[in-house]
């Protein structure tokens, strides 16, 4: 049995681009839902939304990445206005309803042969997304290997400028959420009449943090595209928001780094147990399973893990215990 | 502490002065009033919860607004605030027609109400619970938000006048705890006194004595009083007719969604409309012929 294989994997895969992507969603989803109490269950739109404004800004319209960049802000504030308008006057679980709908509207659209010439069906875009990203890569022609982690030049480069995203988004949030901004998106949180009953525009507050959670979703799927240079609309189910939000109550939900080290975390039990496993039934350890079950025991114990948390530790990671006995209002 | 004694102060006076030569009738024109409604209905389904023909409130003076049980009160309170929307009727404040305005505008234009299920924002501290109340914070905008620079100061003048009420509302040894850890009447306090951080010239408070203990209820009366002496109108929902006995300059009675009386409070509890619909038209007949009589004046809550 290899250990280091298992190790390195593991590591590479908890700070690697998956979990960058993935702590970008949950950020997002850290300023609606832990901070505002936003619960928009359809995270993933937004993540669609910036992947394929690379996807067919760069490939169908032939135009500058940098553009794209730009666009999937528009695409993703315009979604955000969408299903805010609408939604957010009324109690919060009509935002939840319309937002899982309205993401699996999103793949549905754009996986159709209908619009195929736009977004490419099925299949969904591939080619060059992120030559404009890769062109600007500073690491030398030769570069190898890191010595632990297994990423190739490109990738490195992907994975740096994607945690100065995280950490960029992660200021933004720590900034936003210790100012008085910040107190009324938290009060909204706690009872909305009160802070309307203070003279608060609450409808527009809401707003702001569902726009403000798409866009940094958005820089996700705008990762995703730039990184795997191909755009897949089945990659964009509902599954991808409910990891988001795992990612989210593991760290602890309106802690400012509780995505941070809820997406490391869920990125090493994930790739963890699945290299785990894998080598202990190529060792012969574990003989009742194949490797094919690998993917599926991952989840498994995932959930179980959860399930654990939220009986020993409701709050996550960071999460304040006080706060949570508070919660009868 | 504010006085608790039943002597009204200077504006106190002044207000029952001016109340003084207002008829004791439903719907009486006051000398200065700060809100006028007229033909105020909504009803849910086939019940009328509120139906109020003309009611003004007066400037400066201490208004009770009682009733029994599903009157309408918390309904016509939820209507001028804009938390509920009429189905008609028109109302002004500060001479401004405001019917239909959003609650927060009206919270800013200076009409701010507590809740009679105490709203207090538990995961948040009794200082955040303060500053929210504040009007005009530059760190409200989203892109001032993230320059500290440009509302530090506010936010420290925000705190002293918080420090400043809390110690006023004996609230200030908890500046640093949850809202959620205060007891049932220190949240009453606390929510009192966030409405006041928004300097409201009309603060209406919803059953503000509702479960709290007897000597909390003296300093509440006494923080009433005093928030008329600095120039504030008072309008308030309460069951207790001790209560508004003591405080109030004037009382305005609903039963059934209507105003049925008004007029200062010796007067309005010798009214007979007003001892009918507490107490039904005939309480006072032989307790054997009353089985009907009983059943008949009881009114449904309508929420």
């Amino acid at each position: 049995m290899d250990w280091s294989f298992v190790l390195t994997q593991t590591l590479t895969q908890a700070i690697g681009i998956q979990a960058i992507i993935y702590c970008l969603a949950a950020i997002g989803l850290n300023v609606q839902f832990g901070y505002t109490g936003l619960l928009n269950f359809g995270q993933v739109a937004f993540v669609a939304a910036g992947s394929y404004a690379v996807g067919v800004i760069v490939l169908t319209f032939d135009l500058s990445l940098w553009l794209a960049i730009l666009v999937g802000i528009v695409v993703a504030t315009i979604i955000a206005l969408l299903l805010g308008i609408p939604t957010l006057r009324l109690r919060a679980d009509y935002l939840a309803i319309v937002t899982i709908a309205f993401s699996e509207l999103v793949r549905l659209t754009v996986r159709s042969i209908a619009f195929r010439d736009v977004f490419g069906g099925a299949q969904g875009l591939n080619g060059k997304l992120g030559q404009d990203f890769h062109d600007t890569n500073p690491l030398p022609a030769d570069f190898q290997s890191l010595p632990i982690l297994s990423w190739t030049r490109q990738d490195l480069w992907v994975v740096i400028v994607g945690w100065i995203l995280v950490a960029f988004f992660t200021f933004l949030v720590w900034m936003l959420v210790r100012s008085p901004w910040g107190r009324i998106v938290r009060g909204i949180r706690e009872d909305e009449n009160a802070v309307v009953s203070l003279g608060k525009n609450v409808f527009a507050y809401k707003l702001q943090a569902l726009i403000l959670g798409g866009i940094i979703g958005a820089f996700g799927g705008i990762v995703w595209a730039v990184a795997k240079q191909s755009v897949q609309p089945d990659t964009f189910r509902p599954e991808f928001t409910f990891f988001a939000y795992t990612i989210l109550l593991l760290g602890g939900a309106a802690r400012v780094m509780g995505p941070v080290v809820g997406a490391i975390l869920f990125w090493i039990v994930l790739a963890g147990t699945g290299e785990f496993l894998g080598q202990a039934i190529q060792a012969g350890w574990i003989d009742f399973l194949q490797p094919t079950d690998v993917g599926n025991i991952r989840f498994v114990l995932m959930g179980s893990g959860l399930i654990a948390l939220m009986v020993f530790r409701p709050q996550g990671i960071f999460g304040d215990r006080r706060e949570l006995a508070l919660d009868a209002k | 502490m504010p006085s608790n004694d039943t002597v009204p102060g200077a504006q106190g006076e002044a207000a029952r002065a001016a109340l003084a030569n207002v008829e004791a009738r439903p719907g009486a024109p006051k000398p200065d009033p700060i809100v006028i409604a007229d033909h105020v209905r909504r009803s849910f389904g086939g019940l009328t919860a509120v139906n109020v023909e003309h009611v003004e409130i007066q400037r400066g003076a201490i208004t009770a607004l009682i009733g029994p049980n599903g009157a309408g009160k918390t309904t016509f309170f939820n209507l001028i605030t804009g938390f509920d929307d009429a189905d008609e009727g028109k109302w002004s404040f500060n001479g401004r027609q405001v019917a239909g305005m959003a609650p927060y505008r009206l919270a800013r234009i200076g009409m701010v109400r507590t809740f009679q299920l105490t709203k207090a924002l538990s995961r948040m501290t009794v200082m955040d619970n303060m500053r929210l109340g504040a009007k005009g914070q530059t760190g409200e905008r989203f892109f001032a938000a993230i320059f500290p620079f440009l509302w530090n100061g506010q936010e420290k003048s925000i705190a002293e006048r918080a420090m400043g009420l809390l110690e006023r509302f004996n609230l200030h040894e908890k500046v640093d705890d949850f809202a959620g850890s205060l007891s049932g009447g220190q949240r009453k306090l606390l929510e009192m006194a966030r409405a006041l951080m928004a300097n409201p010239e009309l603060i209406m408070l919803d059953e503000p004595m509702a479960g709290v203990n007897p000597a909390l209820k003296q300093s509440l009366l006494g923080h009433i009083k005093t928030m008329r002496e600095e120039g504030t109108t008072v309008l308030f929902v309460e069951h207790d007719m001790d209560m508004v006995h003591d405080i109030s300059d004037w009382v305005i009675v609903m039963a059934q969604g209507s105003v049925i009386a008004e007029g200062p409070p010796d007067a309005v509890m010798k009214d007979q409309a007003v001892i009918d619909a507490y107490l039904g038209a005939h309480h006072d007949a032989q307790l054997t012929e009353t089985g009907e009589a009983l059943t008949e004046s009881a009114d449904g809550d309508p929420r």
